[in-house]
């Protein structure tokens, strides 16, 4: 089952006096449920506006896209596609509404008109599910940054929406925040089977997801697992991205003549690949 | 730091005061308002007084908050005095000096409009100290909800307060970074006659507005992405109750009110 289908998606800008700005031309991509999906792009790739796509925030100008089933353009299925799929944004200051954790949790499913029970049923599931059950009486500006983010992801999963997509959740996050964040959606992933896509500028991050997607220009470039995408050094520069280091590495001690594998990712398999080739050389 | 500062005056405590309904809390408030009006004599003035002793009793505060809440009237409390010492007269002329007058009619008129608006602050302060910013703009959406018959959008502006309170503390600590930013760069806010500092300001104001501008625009897409459609058919988490003490509170300052308004038919106005 797919639960984001864009069919010769495009969107553009209209400007009444320059040629319109084409942001996304003609994306076709299908995203099966229950993966999880790392999306790449240099800045001005158009990868923001195909998150804020799939849940309708912008509409196609171009083409279409369904969110499991529904069609974002149609106004009588703007909410439901919004409850399918939670848009969780860059910044974690700019999305958290009141100055009670829970309350902020609470404020999807108040605007979904939910009963108040319930409301408190999936405040606290959706606390507990991010870890931040303990908080649940803080104000938000009392928390860091990893954990703010933490509660805006509650905040969206307490509409209990089929997808996540997040769109540079890490970027204005400490080293120990991002861990938090990418421990956080692993989890949703793999204990809720939550659809998991994720926009990120870390390639460390990337690595670990099921499927990598790269975009250039409004296009989809790249489509493929970590392993494949990354052994594809040359082409990835092209699209003016790097490759995660311990894969860097590789690819350069490759061009001397190492015989290394081309698709290595983490530095545990560099380590392990390495020793083998130097064990290698000692038998020679 | 600028950080530091707290939003409100909300001081939590376990008391019989913090736990009323805040839209109870609020009514006592506008009650309280009419009981410090009310009495025309000593009498009556002294029961309503008795009666804050008992709210503050029970409101388990710290002496010295109800003293910090007054401090910034003094000077008006002052200046009400000494105008109506010199202004009131009526009774026994005590003193007279070129044009300055004193009667005691005036000294009782001072002293009792004093008391009046002492009464006032600390008994208006009781409710913001016992009742959180959150709670107490839920009681006021919930209490006004009745003018939206008028057209009045107090669901918006139950919101904005809401997202008021919360961006606060987020804005000052923008403001904080930006004067870090423009001292780096050899900024003086500190030196100067009153219009060289005005002007100082400005170049940190305008990047504070230019960042909430932006701020605003992300809210709003990350309410749209919460399916926020305004207020109608939405629904809220915490209920409010009203408990066997709400209904009491409510009866006790009924019946303090009708007492004070028997004792001024009954006894001889002061003022």
């Amino acid at each position: 089952m797919e639960i984001i289908n864009a069919q010769a998606l495009s969107f553009s800008y209209e400007n009444p006096d320059e040629a319109p700005h084409i942001v996304l031309e003609g994306v076709d991509l299908s995203i099966e449920k229950g993966s999880f999906v790392a999306l790449l792009g240099a800045n001005g790739s158009g990868k923001s506006t195909l998150a804020k796509q799939c849940n309708a925030i912008l509409l196609p100008t171009g083409g279409k896209l369904l969110v499991d089933g529904m069609d974002t353009a149609d106004p009588d299925r703007l909410f439901d596609v919004r409850r399918t799929v939670g848009l969780v944004l860059q910044n974690p200051d700019n999305q958290l509404v009141s100055s009670i954790v829970e309350e902020d949790v609470a404020f999807g499913p108040e605007n979904l008109g939910l009963p108040p029970q319930e409301i408190r049923r999936r405040v606290e599931d959706s606390l507990r599910a991010v870890g931040m059950y303990g908080y649940k009486d803080s104000a938000p500006h009392k928390l860091s940054g990893g954990q703010k983010q933490r509660v805006a992801i509650a905040g969206i999963l307490a509409m209990q929406p089929d997808c996540l997509v997040l769109d540079e959740p890490t970027a204005m996050l400490d080293p120990q925040g991002r861990r938090e964040v990418l421990q956080t959606v692993h989890a949703l992933n793999r204990d809720r089977g939550m659809t998991v896509v994720i926009i990120t500028h870390y390639m460390e991050e990337a690595a670990g997801a099921d499927r990598v997607l790269v975009m250039d220009g409004g296009k989809i470039c790249m489509d493929g697992t970590p392993r494949e995408i990354f052994s594809q050094v040359d082409k990835l520069r092209e699209c003016r991205l790097d490759v995660p280091q311990p894969t860097e590495l590789c690819y350069r001690l490759r061009q001397k003549g190492v015989n290394l594998p081309a698709d290595i990712l983490t530095a545990e398999e560099f380590v392990a690949a390495f020793e083998a080739v130097l064990k290698e050389g000692a038998d020679r | 730091m600028l950080t530091d500062i707290t939003i409100g005056q909300y001081f939590p405590a376990p008391s019989l005061l913090h736990r009323l309904d805040p839209r109870m809390k609020l009514i006592l408030t506008v009650l309280w308002i009419a009981m410090v009006f009310v009495p025309k004599n000593w009498f009556g003035l002294l029961l309503a007084v008795a009666f804050l002793v008992l709210c503050i009793a029970l409101s388990g505060l710290p002496g010295r908050l109800i003293f910090k809440s007054i401090r910034p009237i003094l000077p008006l409390i002052l200046f009400t005095s000494i105008l109506n010492i010199f202004y009131v007269s009526g009774g026994r002329l005590l003193f007279s000096w070129w044009i300055f007058k004193v009667h005691t009619g005036g000294l009782i008129t001072a002293a009792f409009i004093g008391i009046r608006i002492i009464c006032l602050i600390i008994g208006s302060s009781l409710l913001t100290y016992t009742t959180s910013p959150t709670a107490l703009t839920d009681a006021l959406e919930r209490l006004l909800s009745p003018l939206k018959v008028l057209h009045l959008q107090v669901h918006e502006l139950a919101m904005m307060m809401t997202i008021a309170l919360r961006f606060i503390p987020t804005l000052i600590e923008e403001t904080d970074k930006i004067m870090s930013a423009q001292k780096a760069r050899g900024a003086d806010f500190e030196s100067g006659g009153l219009m060289k500092r005005v002007k100082a300001m400005i170049p940190i104001l305008i990047p504070l507005f230019v960042s909430a501008f932006r701020r605003a625009y992300e809210l709003a897409t990350a309410m749209e992405c919460r399916c926020y459609q305004g207020g109608e058919g939405r629904t809220r988490m915490k209920q409010l109750h009203l408990a066997r003490r709400d209904y009491l509170s409510l009866a006790v300052s009924l019946a303090v009110l009708a007492l004070l308004i028997v004792m001024n038919i009954l006894i001889d106005p002061v003022l």
